[in-house]
C-alpha cells in the first residue's frame, strides 16, 4: 500500500484523525496509525499534516503517448430546441482551456432540428461544432447519448471534454466515461490547466466539507462535469466564424430499446429552482404551510424563485421539487434568503456556495447566522411583509426615480 | 424478479458538527450508515419484490466493517447480501469502482433490475451507478422518481429532468437509479435483526469476482487526487434586530446586490 506514517515525524497532534473521512487513523501509544482495511487512499491526511508526518507515493506507472489529442470539447445541452444556458458557461471556460493549451475550441450539439443553434455556440467561442442533427436523437436516452458521443470521442481524440453537471449530463456523460475508460470528475467549480498540462479539475467533496482537485494523467481525454452558474458566461461576438461539421456516427452506436413516453413540464412554483439567481427558502420556523405565501410574496418581490428545507417539505407543505440540501437540489444562486431555517448541516451543504446569504431568524444563535453576509433577528411574520414592501418600493423607484419622491 | 441494489456505507453527516472557533467540521466519532440515497433504492426493491415476488439482494464494495450496512439491508427485508472486500480495491476512482461492482454482478448471476441511489453522500458523484450500467451492457434511468408498471420483460419510470419529468419504458435487465421521492424507507424490524444476525454474507475479493487487477485500485483509476484541502469557510456578520430602520437599511442592502441582474431583465 501507497500510504505510510513516518513515525520519527509523528507528534500524534492528531490533526489528520480528525480529517479522516472514514476514520482510518487512530493514536496509538502516542502516534497516528492507519487501519489499512479501511483506509481508501484518499490522501485527505496527507495535506493536513503539518510536520510532513505522512508519506503517499503513487505507484510509478509509464504515461503513454497522448499527443494524438487535440481539442477542447464542450457538450452542448439543448432542450426542445433551445439551448441551455450551462452550454454559454462552458464556452466560457472551454475558450480559456483551449488558448492555454493552444488548440481548438469544439462545442457538440446533438437533436432533432437542432442546425439553427450552431451559429449561437460559433458566437459566443465555438471554432468547431461537431452537429448530430438526426430524430434518433430527438428524446434524451442515456444510452443512445451516451454511445454517440463515445463514437464521436473515440473517432476525433478529443483531449478534454466539458458537460453541464444537469440531471442530463450528470446521467450519460458518466456512461461515456466508462466506455472510454477514462477519467471523470464530477460537478466542478473550477478548473485550470496544471504546470504539466493537465487540466485541474476542482470539486467539493464529502458534503462540501473538503475541495479536491483531481486529474487524468495517463488517460486522454480528460472529461468533467461542471457545476452551473458557477463559471461566467462566454458571451456573443458578431462576426465570429466557425465550422460546422456534420458528423456521422456508427448506426449501431444509435440503436437504443429505451422510449421516452412523454415528457412532462412542471407548472408552479419550484420551477428551475436550480436555474434562479435569487432563491427564498422557508423551513419549520413557518408554522403551516399557509405561511408559503410570505415567502412566495418575497420571492416575487425580489424576482426569485422559492425554496424549502427538508422538514417543511416531510411535514407537506411544499413539493419535493423545491426542496434544497442533502437529499435535495444543490442551488448556488446570487441571493439567497433562509426564512425560519435554523441552519442544519443537511440544508446548508445545498445552498452553501450562494453569492450572498440573508438569514431571518427569531433565535439570534441560530447557527444559519455564522454564514450570513445578512442577518434579521425578530418574527418573521412580522419581518416579511415589511421587507417584502421595502423591497417593492425599492425596485418600483428604480425603474422610475420620480416616484421615490412620492412615496 | 430478482432486484440486485448497490449501496454503500458513508460517514452520517447529521453527526458531523462545525466548530464555532474555527469554523472547521468536528469528525471525531462519526457514525457510518447507509447512504441515505441507498436507503430509498432498498425500500424501492422490497418493494417491487412484494408485488411483483423474486428476491433482493443487496450489494456493496467496501471494508470488512461495510457488513453492518448489509446487516441493515437485511434487517429491513432483503433477502441477500454480498461483500465484495479486498486491499486491491483500496484508492479506486468510480470507473475501477463500477468495473468491481459489475465484476461482482456477473458473478453473482442472473438478475432483472439493478437500483441504486442518485448518489452517495460523501462523494456526490452519481457515476458509479451509470458506470455499472455500462460495463453490463444495460440500459438506464437515472434520477427516478417513480415506478410506473412493471411488465414481464420491461418498466416504464418517470424520471426527473430540470423542468418536470419524463415517461420512459425500458427493457429489462435495466438500471435505475432513485430519488428520495420514489419511497419512504421501512425501520428494520426486530426478527429482521434476528435475521441479519444469523445470515451468512458471503465476502468475495477481487479473484473470487475475477477481476482483471490492473483495471482496480489506484492503478486502475484515470483520475488521481492531486490535491485536499479545506475550503475557505464564509464568515457571517453580526445579524441586527429586526426594527422597521434596520428592515429598510437591509432591503436597501439587497437592492445594491440585485441592482445589476434587476437592470438585465
Amino acid at each position: 500500500m501507497g500510504i505510510e506514517i513516518i513515525k520519527a515525524k509523528c507528534t500524534g497532534c492528531g490533526l489528520c484523525l480528525n480529517e479522516c473521512p472514514v476514520e482510518a487513523i487512530r493514536l496509538v501509544e502516542g502516534c497516528a496509525a492507519i487501519d489499512e482495511d479501511v483506509c481508501t487512499l484518499c490522501t485527505a491526511c496527507v495535506s493536513v499534516c503539518p510536520y510532513h508526518a505522512i508519506r503517499f507515493e503513487m505507484p510509478h506507472m509509464e504515461t503513454p503517448d497522448l499527443s494524438a489529442y487535440q481539442g477542447v470539447w464542450v457538450f452542448a445541452e439543448q432542450c426542445r430546441g433551445s439551448l441551455h444556458r450551462v452550454s454559454f458557461e462552458l464556452l466560457g471556460e472551454g475558450r480559456k482551456l483551449a488558448d492555454a493549451r493552444d488548440t481548438f475550441l469544439a462545442a457538440v450539439l446533438f437533436g432533432d432540428g437542432v442546425t439553427s443553434l450552431a451559429d449561437e455556440l460559433i458566437a459566443r467561442g465555438a471554432d468547431r461544432v461537431y452537429l448530430l442533427d438526426d430524430p434518433k436523437v430527438a428524446d434524451f436516452r442515456d444510452d443512445l447519448y451516451g454511445t454517440a458521443l463515445a463514437a464521436l470521442a473515440a473517432q476525433q481524440k478529443p483531449e478534454i471534454i466539458l458537460a453541464g453537471a444537469t440531471p442530463v449530463g450528470r446521467a450519460f456523460i458518466p456512461r461515456v466515461a466508462a466506455e472510454l475508460r477514462t477519467g471523470l470528475t464530477a460537478d466542478c467549480t473550477e478548473l485550470h490547466i496544471d504546470a504539466a498540462g493537465h487540466l485541474a479539475q476542482t470539486r467539493p467533496a464529502f458534503g462540501g466539507n473538503i475541495m479536491a482537485t483531481i486529474v487524468t494523467r495517463r488517460h486522454r481525454p480528460q472529461m468533467a462535469t461542471v457545476r452551473y452558474k458557477v463559471m461566467r458566461e462566454a458571451e456573443a461576438q458578431a462576426g465570429r466564424s466557425g465550422e460546422v461539421i456534420a458528423v456521422s456516427v456508427p448506426e449501431r452506436s444509435l440503436v437504443s430499446r429505451v422510449k421516452v413516453v412523454e415528457s412532462i413540464v412542471r407548472e408552479g412554483i419550484g420551477v428551475n429552482l436550480v436555474d434562479a439567481d435569487i432563491i427564498v427558502s422557508g423551513g419549520g420556523g413557518l408554522g403551516n404551510p399557509e405561511n408559503f405565501a410570505l415567502i412566495q410574496d418575497l420571492a416575487d418581490a425580489l424576482g426569485g424563485a422559492v425554496g424549502a428545507t427538508r422538514s417543511a417539505v416531510d411535514k407537506g407543505w411544499i413539493d419535493y421539487a423545491n426542496q434544497i440540501g442533502q437529499t435535495g437540489k444543490t442551488v448556488c444562486p446570487k441571493l439567497y434568503v433562509a426564512v425560519g431555517i435554523s441552519g442544519a448541516i443537511q440544508h446548508i451543504v445545498g445552498m452553501k456556495t450562494s453569492e450572498k446569504l440573508l438569514a431571518i431568524n427569531r433565535d439570534p444563535h441560530a447557527p444559519i447566522f455564522r454564514l450570513a453576509d445578512y442577518g434579521l433577528v425578530g418574527d418573521l411574520f412580522d419581518i416579511l411583509p415589511k421587507l417584502t414592501a421595502d423591497i417593492r418600493r425599492l425596485r418600483a423607484a428604480g425603474r422610475n426615480p420620480a416616484e421615490a419622491f412620492t412615496s | 424478479m430478482d432486484i440486485i441494489v448497490c449501496i454503500k456505507q458513508v460517514p452520517d453527516t447529521t453527526d458531523v458538527k462545525i466548530n464555532p472557533q474555527t469554523n472547521t467540521l468536528v469528525r471525531d466519532g462519526v457514525r457510518s450508515i447507509i447512504n441515505p440515497f441507498d436507503l430509498y433504492a432498498i425500500e424501492e426493491g422490497l418493494r417491487l419484490r412484494e408485488a411483483h415476488g423474486g428476491r433482493v439482494t443487496v450489494l456493496t464494495m467496501g471494508p470488512p466493517q461495510a457488513r453492518v450496512a448489509l446487516e441493515e439491508a437485511i434487517a429491513m427485508g432483503a433477502d441477500d447480501a454480498v461483500l465484495i472486500s479486498d486491499r486491491a480495491f483500496a484508492g479506486s476512482d468510480t470507473l475501477a469502482t463500477s468495473y468491481a461492482l459489475a465484476r461482482a454482478i456477473i458473478h453473482h448471476g442472473a438478475f432483472d433490475l439493478i437500483l441504486t441511489g442518485k448518489q452517495a453522500s460523501d462523494g456526490d458523484t452519481a457515476q458509479v451507478g451509470p458506470g455499472i450500467a455500462v460495463h453490463l451492457l444495460l440500459p438506464q434511468a437515472a434520477f427516478v422518481r417513480r415506478v410506473q408498471e412493471v411488465g414481464p420483460r420491461h418498466v416504464v419510470v418517470e424520471r426527473m429532468t430540470e423542468c418536470g419529468h419524463d415517461i420512459v419504458r425500458l427493457p429489462l435487465p435495466c438500471l435505475l437509479s432513485v430519488v428520495k421521492e420514489i419511497s419512504t424507507p421501512r425501520y428494520t424490524s426486530f426478527m429482521g435483526k434476528v435475521r441479519a444476525k444469523r445470515s451468512n454474507i458471503p465476502v468475495w475479493s477481487a479473484v473470487d469476482i475475477g477481476c482483471d487487477l490492473q483495471r482496480l485500485g489506484l492503478e486502475g483509476s484515470p483520475t488521481w487526487v492531486d490535491r485536499i484541502f479545506t475550503p475557505p469557510m464564509r464568515q457571517g456578520s453580526e445579524p441586527l434586530v429586526a426594527t422597521e430602520a434596520n428592515i429598510a437599511h437591509i432591503a436597501q442592502s439587497l437592492q445594491q446586490e440585485l441592482k445589476e441582474l434587476w437592470a438585465s431583465k
